[in-house]
């Protein structure tokens, strides 16, 4: 009986020692108490006022001889955007991504474009448009016709596929090195630090790419998503834009010690931009508080590339901001994760050349 | 061709800081052609920041580092430096294009190092499959596969089976006849006895230097052999006796000291009670 007591009093002790162990090495892992504090409450903030499907204010523009009746008749739902030219073509408004829908009343009845490649929105304005009286407007859907999900998800996909490659599978092969002692073997051999980061990044890049156009092919043949535009400069989007997230990965390398923290980071990254880059919920319905977060994401400005090109045939004229942001980024990104790649690789730059 | 006067390679009165942290201080170290120079202390001596100074991956906060250049210099880190996701043959491949070594030297070179270390049978194993001691060769040979002139081992024996040390011994040995100046971080004073020239480092200090005998005679105070200890704080046990050290005259019983670990032991007594 008293060897029972006892035995069970050392359980209790040992599984409290077990617990106090656990959460001092909890405290101390900064990145996990960050995943179990911070997380939480930013999905909860995220989602609750993220995710919205509904579009409540829809950027139209009304062209041709009766632009004004028109306007004066819409439903709140449709915002008219100054400054648009009433002589502007209503099919380049949409295909240069100025509007959602544009209005052509040159024509009895008024036309109206509506632009699937913008699904939440195309949606909310059909159901808009079908309450208008009979014969007043004609009602096509530009792009996705059949408003299919799949045709707007694929080219975000892509961008989204190349993300987790470039940001997590980079950053994971790059602290690899650290983690197993070899890339203090790499800074002191005969190799230049940006011999040593093209080797290492190079490999990434052509996996990366290799992934994009079979991402692309197997979603334009499984679920005939179009492939309107131009295929160089979709490739030359998904190479700027591979830069951003394959800079984000060698930035996490450079400040994480083991593969697992560099998991945590990369994903810390990744999924805001799954949340926020306006192809799951649509940045429109976001209030501005947390659409910011999605305009300073990469993702965003690829999946309007991606989308442009591949759904509307947008050219470099409409696409011109997209890209501008995306190099601005990658410049910057890229710039700083090969400074901080080349600092861990060479700490003694002044001892090269023998003696000093 | 320089003069064995010139070739001489090493740490010059060199001080390491990490922040407020003083990881080396004042150190001096002469590596010279066909010597070997081992680097002894417990954990946390300056080992490892000595031999990463040496080797160009710190930079010293103070004093100076010759070395014959990076293409002349042959590095084995702590962690073993092996590629774990290549084979023992992919390894060789990669550092011998790094090094510039090709052709018909590399394939002699391939050969000598995989018969030496005993790997010739496991070339197309991962290295991450190898035993610790196969592991440690193969880090030795990476190290050794250009002829460096410089050759700086960090602890290239810890945690390798007692064969495995003798086949390292011999390739250092060897390195040492082709004329490298090889410097090396061990915990082991029975392989420190056998260098050229032994320096003891504690806490980042110069603890005692100098050739295995010289440190023997350098030994500040005295050390007798015992068979029961009088000031058990200075006093050590060495099998059935004990040694008791006295920072002045000798106590009763027969002033010796044998080997490196009484030095150590000793020179480590004699730091504590001079800063005391």
């Amino acid at each position: 009986m008293i060897i029972r007591e006892v035995r069970e009093l050392t359980g209790g002790v040992a599984v409290k020692a077990m617990i106090l162990k656990e959460f001092r090495e909890l405290r101390r892992d900064k990145r996990t108490m960050g995943m179990l504090i911070a997380l939480p409450i930013l999905l909860l903030v995220i989602f609750g006022y993220a995710a919205n499907f509904n579009v409540e204010e829809i950027p139209t523009a009304v062209v041709g001889d009766n632009a004004e009746q028109y306007e004066d008749q819409l439903p709140d739902l449709f915002v008219v955007e100054p400054g648009i030219d009433a002589d502007a073509s209503a099919q380049d408004l949409l295909k240069d991504n100025v509007v959602d829908v544009a209005i052509d009343t040159s024509s009895q009845p008024a036309q109206v474009y509506i632009d699937g490649s913008s699904i939440f929105a195309a949606q909310s304005a059909e159901a808009g448009f079908s309450q208008a009286p009979d014969g007043m407007v004609d009602v096509e859907v530009l792009y996705n016709p059949d408003l299919t999900t799949a045709w707007v998800m694929v080219p975000a996909l892509i961008g989204l596929i190349l993300a987790f490659i470039g940001t997590v599978i980079t950053s994971i092969g790059l602290v690899k090195e650290r983690q197993n002692g070899t890339i203090e073997q790499l800074a002191v051999m005969p190799l230049k630090s940006s011999q040593v980061i093209m080797g290492k990044i190079v490999p990434y890049f052509i996996l990366a790419a290799i992934d994009m156009i079979i991402v692309t092919v197997l979603g334009v043949w499984l679920f005939d998503v179009p492939f309107v535009g131009n295929v160089g400069l979709f490739a030359i989007g998904g190479a700027i834009f591979l830069f951003v997230v394959l800079g984000l990965g060698v930035l996490i390398s450079t400040a994480s010690q083991t593969q697992g923290q560099a998991i945590q980071m990369a994903m810390m990254l990744v999924m805001p931009q799954i949340l926020l880059s306006g192809f799951i919920f649509p940045l429109d319905a976001m209030p501005a508080g947390v659409a910011w977060i999605g305009y300073i994401l990469p993702l965003t400005y690829f999946v309007e590339i991606s989308q442009g090109i591949m759904l509307r045939g947008a050219d470099l004229t409409s696409l011109g901001l997209d890209f501008g942001v995306l190099i601005l980024m990658a410049l910057v990104i890229f710039t700083a994760a090969v400074l901080r790649f080349r600092r861990d690789l060479a700490p003694s730059a002044r001892h090269m050349g023998g003696s000093k | 061709m320089t003069s064995d006067a010139a070739r001489q390679w090493g740490l010059h009165r060199v001080t390491v800081k990490y922040g407020d942290t003083t990881a080396l201080d004042n150190v001096s170290l002469d590596a010279r052609p066909g010597e070997v120079y081992a680097v002894v202390g417990g954990d946390g001596a300056g080992k490892t920041t000595a031999l990463r100074c040496l080797a160009g991956a710190v930079n010293p906060t103070e004093g100076s580092v010759s070395t014959p250049g990076r293409r002349s210099i042959g590095f084995m880190p702590t962690a073993a430096g092996v590629w774990g996701d290549l084979s023992v043959n992919e390894n060789i491949d990669f550092v011998a294009a790094a090094q510039g070594v090709t052709g018909q030297s590399l394939s002699d070179r391939r050969e000598e190092l995989l018969e030496a270390t005993g790997l010739t049978g496991a070339t197309s194993r991962l290295a991450r499959q190898l035993s610790g001691g196969m592991r440690q060769k193969l880090a030795f040979s990476l190290a050794m596969l250009h002829r460096p002139d410089l050759l700086i081992l960090d602890e290239p024996s810890t945690g390798v089976d007692p064969v495995s040390r003798i086949d390292l011994w011999r390739m250092i040995s060897r390195a040492t006849a082709d004329g490298a100046a090889v410097v090396m971080a061990t915990t082991y004073l029975d392989e420190a006895q056998r260098a050229s020239q032994v320096l003891a480092l504690d806490a980042g200090e110069v603890l005692i230097e100098g050739t295995p005998a010289d440190v023997l005679t350098r030994v500040p105070g005295h050390v007798s052999i015992v068979d029961a200890p009088q000031d058990r704080a200075l006093a050590w046990r060495r099998g059935r006796t004990w040694r008791q050290w006295s920072p002045e005259d000798p106590p009763s019983g027969q002033p010796r000291v044998e080997d490196l670990e009484d030095a150590m032991v000793a020179a480590g007594l004699s730091k504590e009670v001079t800063h005391a």
